[in-house]
């Protein structure tokens, strides 16, 4: 009945599985609609953003979310702010400066450093990091924990990354700026940088995205108090961390504003994601 | 079957055998959900089914015995569901559910209703092993997660600042301390919130200015274990397990499986099975006291 090809047995297997991988993100997207619709139905839209404070368990739950997500954005944006150009100095520090055995051994040093699993980096913080600001200033576990880690984790991606992007700028702009007389360092920020700017934007990206998720070791570091921080000292939660720590033991509404903060975390990363979009097309035309 | 097949054709080539390829695929995937779908709905006559539902405190220790119990006795199947204590309790009085759990003794106006206590859960204070304090009143405690009292001289300790470690919302270590205590969860002015008891311990571990609690079972595991930490005594009684299970130490509460009726049949087994020493390795496991 069939004639078979391998070329329509491969179209086939390959179509179906690109159908697969794109509706995971639908039926995620889906899914936390669903279950968040009972608490937007019954709280409602505003007190998310409004209530006197986050005690969603029994009769008369708060919803203020608002905490949380400043939790998640001072985290996340500290520890980008930090992470960023230590990352990228350091990727142009080793293809410009460099002797190329320290090189090698520092890609494999910043491979590795992408490969330890969160919760080593939340136990380190656990045991070392915290007692250390502690006897800065008590309690410990902070903000300033949660950027730290943060950093230690997000600096591989950015620094592979940038490393990567630097390897990608023609060899012909090197030769280009050398012809014209410009120094190491002239080269590096008029020509090098600019030609692979949309590289770093991306690495940026992509850290900013996992320093968003991260829950293991944010969990363990951060203190988890609901409250918007006023210094660096300041025990804070994070969204994830909100999900992590209450859901097990959630019911009714209460389980349902935390599929509500998920939700608010994939739209998050969805703005993220289109924002690296943009800036990678148009760096494609200017290049 | 009106499935429309045209969408699916590789418009550069368009022959028949990607159309019929794709076709046969859609077909074995569709075939394959149906199948799935039959075997889930097929219902066995032999099987019997039980339904518990109630407290989140006991449902893991429930479905644990339930997977245990169900691999003793095949053709049982066993449902767990939570929803709180006053579920359980309405549910087996309803008829909705065949055991209700709940994590308390049955009021006096539920004498109506059969419990059995299957398990005692308990909720020891710790502090670091370097902290000097040795015993906190009630009302002390109250004031240090109340916030009011700061320092750890003001109770007989050090000069230090002292931290407290609180549970996330929602877990039944945090209901019970708070009703033991008759707090209210927004009054807890903590510094630390922490989710399992382990992650309690290792807070503590790390700051030996910190106060917090947790099951009496862990703490006892990790004392055995040689971690630096103190079990407090509350109201002058030591907290262990063994007054746990005697019912002496105050800050307790039993694990409840109730029945309309005196158990009988598949209920009357599964609750013996629950009281039966085979599974007190799995209740302390989960850092309950068995009854002895």
């Amino acid at each position: 009945m069939f004639q078979f090809s391998s070329d329509t047995i491969l179209f086939g297997v390959l179509r179906l599985c690109a159908i697969a991988a794109g509706s995971v993100l639908l039926l995620v997207f889906v899914f936390l609609v669903v279950e968040s619709w009972p608490a937007l139905s019954n709280v409602g839209l505003v007190r998310f953003f409004s209530d006197e404070s986050w005690h969603p368990a029994g009769e008369n739950g708060l919803f203020n979310l608002l905490p949380m997500l400043w939790g998640t954005l001072f985290v996340t944006a500290g520890s980008v702010l930090i992470a960023t150009p230590l990352g990228i100095f350091s990727a142009i520090f080793c293809h410009y400066y460099a002797p190329s055995w320290m090189a090698r051994v520092y890609r494999r040093l910043i491979e590795l450093l992408a490969g330890i699993p969160s919760v080593v980096y939340g136990l380190w913080g656990l045991v070392v990091l915290v007692p250390l600001i502690r006897e800065l200033q008590p309690p410990g576990p902070s903000l300033l924990a949660g950027i730290v880690i943060l950093t230690l984790m997000i600096l591989p991606t950015i620094a592979l990354m940038a490393d990567a992007a630097i390897s990608n700028v023609p060899k012909q702009y090197l030769h280009s700026a050398a012809a014209l007389g410009l120094s190491r360092w002239s080269t590096i920020i008029g020509v090098v940088v600019p030609a692979a700017r949309s590289g770093l934007f991306a690495g940026v990206i992509l850290g900013t995205g996992r320093a968003i998720g991260e829950t293991m070791a944010i969990l363990m570091v951060c203190g988890n108090v609901v409250q918007t921080p006023s210094s660096l000292f300041d025990p804070i939660r994070t969204l994830t961390a909100n999900i992590a720590l209450e859901m097990a033991y959630a019911l009714n509404d209460h389980r349902s504003a935390l599929f509500f903060s998920g939700l608010l975390l994939l739209l998050l990363i969805i703005v993220l994601a289109s924002l690296a979009e943009t800036v990678r097309v148009r760096g494609e035309v200017n290049v | 079957m009106p499935l429309n097949c045209d969408q699916w054709r590789f418009k550069a080539e368009g022959n028949m055998n990607v159309h019929s390829c794709v076709k046969a695929t859609i077909m074995l995937l569709i075939a394959s959900f149906i199948g799935l779908a039959l075997a889930s709905c097929g219902n066995n006559d032999d099987t019997r089914k039980l339904v518990l539902t109630g407290s989140s405190t006991v449902a893991p220790l429930a479905a644990e015995l339930a997977k245990r119990f169900e691999a003793l006795h095949p053709g049982v199947r066993i449902d767990v569901q939570t929803g709180g204590s006053s579920r359980g309790i309405a549910d087996a009085r309803s008829g909705v559910a065949d055991i209700g759990m709940a994590s308390r003794s049955l009021k006096p106006e539920e004498s109506d209703l059969f419990g059995t206590a299957i398990a005692r859960d308990g909720i020891a204070i710790i502090l670091h092993k370097t902290n000097p304090v040795e015993m906190l009143s009630d009302d002390q405690v109250v004031q240090i997660f109340k916030g009011t009292i700061k320092n750890w001289k003001d109770v007989g300790g050090l000069e230090a600042p002292i931290s407290v470690i609180n549970k996330a919302e929602g877990r039944s270590t945090l209901e019970l301390f708070l009703k033991y205590y008759r707090l209210k969860s927004r009054e807890v002015k903590a510094s630390v919130i922490i989710g399992d008891n382990e992650q309690g311990i290792k807070t503590l571990v790390g700051n030996p200015n910190a106060i917090g609690y947790v099951s009496i079972g862990a703490a006892e595991f990790n004392v055995d274990a040689g971690t630096p930490i103190k079990i407090l005594p509350t109201k002058g009684v030591e907290a262990s397990s063994e007054n746990v299970a005697n019912g002496l130490f105050p800050l307790s509460r039993p694990l409840t499986l109730v029945t309309k009726e005196p158990p009988e049949g598949l209920a009357k087994e599964f609750i013996d099975f629950a009281l039966s020493s085979d599974v007190h390795n799995l209740i302390k496991q989960l850092h309950f006291v068995p009854i002895q």
